[in-house]
């Protein structure tokens, strides 16, 4: 099943003359950026998903919120679908263009408009990378702990539409437990206010409802985010295992002492290799798993915590285990995990990332699943792994050039996230759904929980107008997706072209 | 320094396992009923809080029978639990496994139930630092206004597909759908504990305490009674020993913090005091609000309760203006006012209404508990 947008069961989109809605946009807002030829258009075709790409028919890039609220105010007039896009990071395809469709980008909203030390809190917008919030806190020793792998260029926009995570989503949380407020405006141009910096806001939680929404909802146009005290101190340790099963079971073992790490994260052989040739981190290459465990908090905790890690580690088995003598080590052993995609993408022309969570106990399980896959396939796939939230990214490893190589690292990836679900996970644990896991969302939810997916769109977005065919199939792609697995392998028209 | 033993529930505790009975089929079949037949359903756990919400007016579900935990995986921080479970048992089965819900919920009676806890968001005197209620729900299953029993969310950490259905249940007060199950994250109860009197002024407090909050202290409780800074320190044994001798002051019970949580103290008492009884929530460093009254300041400043025989729209105006809003707290129905909550804006309040349209149509879950109409 093809994942770029597909009238047939995605729903029909409206035809829009693209002129006409140029001379009208040009019009009504002359001091709005606004791109529409193809060589202008082209670097928007995709997110960071970019296997798959659409030329978007229009780009706008306002710079101001009463441009966005005009530009809305006309594409709900007009019955015009709207992508919102912030940095274009996102591992989903969340930003997808539609060819029917303006891509709103909020890059130009860059501006930290507060720090507030006292309150601990950062007033943005929308277009201001993650990273760039820590850098102003931290004069005050403060900082905003979400950390995605991309916080180098990803927008909090983004992040609040995905509900991004990190490497210490077990102790710090998601983006969810780390925003105060957003203001956010509707299809209709309406200004809302979520959330607050008071610690709850009367009526239902739709922060927490748009937090995570994949900009289905509203257009987000200012963020407050909690800031917390930087870590009196941090280390990490390194453990080796001549077994995952090992590996895996320390990982609860450590939770079981009663320490909840700042960062715990696994390698598999394969990442291990590929992070040790891209940068020589002193990562054992003949170990079989790795763990980096990392403490965080007040000096003494942290101390103490060490040792009590260790001892666990020992107890679990680990063939060495070794403590990062110093911050610069530190760096170094989290250089080769934080650059473990890159490196994987050094053995391979292209590969594929997975963002499926499970139940941590069912580790051994799917990463047998997932080695069986592997082998039935023959693509490779190596594992890095959120240990401590059971947040895997297996990553498929495959040449685009070489024929129904691409459609078959979607298969493997397909079944890999079925598998999640099946041993009582999800299909993504901080990738969002975009279009990517359109088709998973199928094995994930009832036609039953999905009509109340579209229930609570239909209530802010009646129209359907706000990225349509995101994050929610239709009962129809379900109904295709669930027909293309009765039949076990054996698909219905395999003569039609599937990409 | 003492271990923490807050977390049990102010009366005794029942120490027999929480009773296992699924009565989820019973209630869908009175879901469909009243989805039949258009009758309105007052959905209640124990009724411990009830004063919590406008009357609602419908024939009574209750969720009581509803009970038992259905998974708990220690080493997996998670535990799903029916509706219907008293609180009390969930927290007497996670303290033998030394761990907790870290939102520290009230209980307001001995039988009050996790669903209820859930559906009315409210969470105790550690919310500041390690979050509320809504901070560590993964998951829900629900039932619906069509009488289905659905599964939003789950029980893995990190979990972002579809809308998150689970989180939006916290604080509806049942009027989206009914809870019958909820999974939690669950945390280690720390190792080691510590209460602190320190004698200060309320501004003296708030500086110091907007000093401490950029440091990496572990302080998990901070409320000021007009005299004195009560301090709950929680972590590791070091860092609350050396950060209680770095601070001083007299060591206290830790009973003050379930009295806090509980509304128990001298302060909430209409015994002691009989004027309506308001919550502010505002921001923490939003300076005294100009009301007459007696204030009570916990959350470090986040939550303050205030004894006032103020109009409601005063009170409201004030907290709004300082970035909040107020809540007025009737446990004993003695006030009758209509309006519990601060009245949402018309945008906000247009949204409320179709979101409750759309996923209870007929009106049937708790009407009106939260707002007249919704």
């Amino acid at each position: 099943m093809n994942i770029l947008f597909d009238e047939r069961l995605d729903g029909t989109l409206p035809a829009i003359d693209k002129d006409a809605l140029v001379t009208h946009l040009t019009a009504h807002l002359p001091d709005m950026t606004l791109l529409h030829r193809e060589e202008d258009l082209r670097p928007f075709e995709c997110d960071g998903l970019s296997a798959y790409r659409v030329l978007p028919m229009l780009v706008a890039l306002p710079d101001t919120l009463e441009q966005v609220e005009a530009l809305l105010g006309i594409c709900h007039a007009q019955g015009v679908p709207v992508v919102t896009r912030g940095a274009g990071t996102g591992l989903s395809g969340g930003a997808l263009p539609l060819e029917k469709g303006v891509l709103l980008v909020m890059s130009r909203f860059s501006r930290i408009l507060d720090i507030d030390p006292d309150a601990r809190t950062a007033r943005v917008q929308p277009g201001v990378r993650n990273l760039a919030i820590s850098e102003a806190a931290a004069p005050h020793g403060l900082y905003y702990a979400p950390d995605p792998s991309s916080q180098i260029a990803c927008s909090i926009g983004g992040n609040v539409a995905e509900n991004a995570g990190g490497v210490h989503c077990l102790k710090y949380g998601l983006t969810v437990h780390n925003v105060l407020a957003v203001n956010i405006l509707t299809i209709e141009g309406e200004h809302i206010t979520l959330g607050s910096e008071a610690l709850d806001t009367p009526g239902f939680d739709l922060l927490a409802l748009f937090t995570g929404s994949e900009g289905m909802l509203g257009v987000i146009t200012e963020i407050t985010v909690k800031l917390l005290p930087k870590p009196e101190s941090a280390k990490v340790l390194m453990a080796s295992f001549d077994d995952v099963e090992k590996a895996g079971k320390a990982v609860g073992d450590i939770i079981a002492a009663g320490i909840i790490p700042g960062g715990l994260e696994m390698m598999d052989r394969l990442a291990i290799q590929a992070a040790e040739n891209f940068v020589k981190a002193g990562y054992p290459v003949e170990a079989e798993a790795i763990l980096l465990c990392e403490l965080d908090g007040v000096e003494a905790d942290v101390h103490d915590d060490c040792e009590t890690v260790r001892r666990v580690l020992e107890a679990a088995g680990a063939t060495d285990i070794r403590l990062a003598r110093d911050d610069a080590e530190r760096a170094t052993f989290w250089a080769g995990r934080k650059n473990a995609f890159p490196a994987v993408g050094r053995m391979s022309p292209d590969y594929y990332c997975m963002d499926g969570t499970i139940p941590r106990r069912e580790l051994p399980r799917v990463l047998k699943g997932i080695a069986d896959l592997s082998a039935t396939h023959g693509l490779r796939v190596a594992n890095v792994f959120h240990a401590g939230d059971g947040n895997m990214h297996p990553l498929i490893l495959f040449d685009a050039n070489a024929p129904g190589e691409l459609a078959l690292a979607e298969e493997v990836g397909g079944k890999i996230l079925e598998l999640c679900v099946e041993v009582g996970g999800s299909i993504t644990g901080e990738h969002g759904v975009g279009r990517e896991k359109i088709n998973q969302m199928c094995a994930q939810f009832s036609p039953d929980e999905i009509t109340v997916f579209h229930a609570v769109k239909a209530a802010f977005d009646p129209l359907g107008l706000l990225n349509p065919g995101k994050n929610i199939p239709t009962l129809a792609r379900c109904a295709e997706f669930g027909a293309m697995h009765v039949h076990q392998g054996q698909l219905p028209h395999p003569e039609l072209p599937r990409f | 320094m003492t271990h923490p033993q807050d977390q049990h529930p102010p009366q005794d505790a029942r120490t027999l396992p929480a009773r296992d009975h699924d009565a989820s089929e019973a209630l869908l079949e009175r879901v469909r009923q009243a989805a039949a037949t258009g009758t309105a359903l007052r959905v209640v756990g124990s009724g411990s809080k009830g004063f919590y919400g406008r009357p609602v007016i419908g024939e009574t579900l209750s969720l009581a029978e509803h009970t038992g935990i259905v998974n708990y995986d220690p080493v997996e921080l998670v535990v799903t639990v029916r509706a219907g479970t008293r609180l009390a048992d969930l927290q007497a089965a996670l303290a033998q496994e030394g761990q907790q819900l870290a939102f520290e919920p009230p209980h307001f009676g001995e039988n009050a139930t996790v669903g209820g806890t859930v559906a009315c968001g409210l969470s105790g005197p550690r919310r500041p630092w390690a979050g509320s209620v809504r901070d560590f729900v993964l998951g829900t299953r629900m039932i619906t206004h069509d009488g289905k029993r659905l599964h939003f969310g789950g029980e893995v950490m990190k979990n972002v597909a579809g809308y998150d259905l689970s989180r939006l249940m916290v604080g509806a007060q049942g009027t989206l759908g009914i809870i019958d199950e909820v999974s939690f994250k669950v945390l280690p109860r720390p190792a080691a504990s510590a209460t602190l009197r320190l004698e200060m002024g309320l501004g003296d407090a708030m500086a110091r305490l907007a000093e401490w909050g950029r440091k990496p202290m572990p302080i998990t409780g901070a409320a000021h009674d007009g005299e004195t800074l009560h301090l709950r320190l929680e972590g590791g044994a070091s860092s609350v020993a050396n950060t209680q001798a770095q601070l001083g002051g007299e060591p206290d019970d830790t009973a003050f913090w379930t009295q806090l949580r509980e509304l128990e103290l001298a302060f909430f008492s209409r015994r002691h005091d009989d004027r309506p009884l308001w919550r502010l929530s505002l921001p923490h460093r939003a300076p005294p609000l100009a009301l007459d009254g007696d204030t009570l300041v916990d959350w470090a400043g986040a939550q303050r309760w205030l004894r006032s025989e103020l109009p409601a729209a005063t009170i409201r105006q004030h907290a709004a203006q300082a970035g909040g809003h107020a809540t007025l707290v009737d446990r004993d129905r003695a006030h009758g006012v209509d309006a519990p909550f601060t009245p949402l804006s018309v945008v906000l309040d247009k949204y409320h209404r179709q979101l409750k349209a759309k996923l209870d149509p007929k009106g049937i879950f708790n009407p009106g508990r939260l707002y007249e109409g919704l």
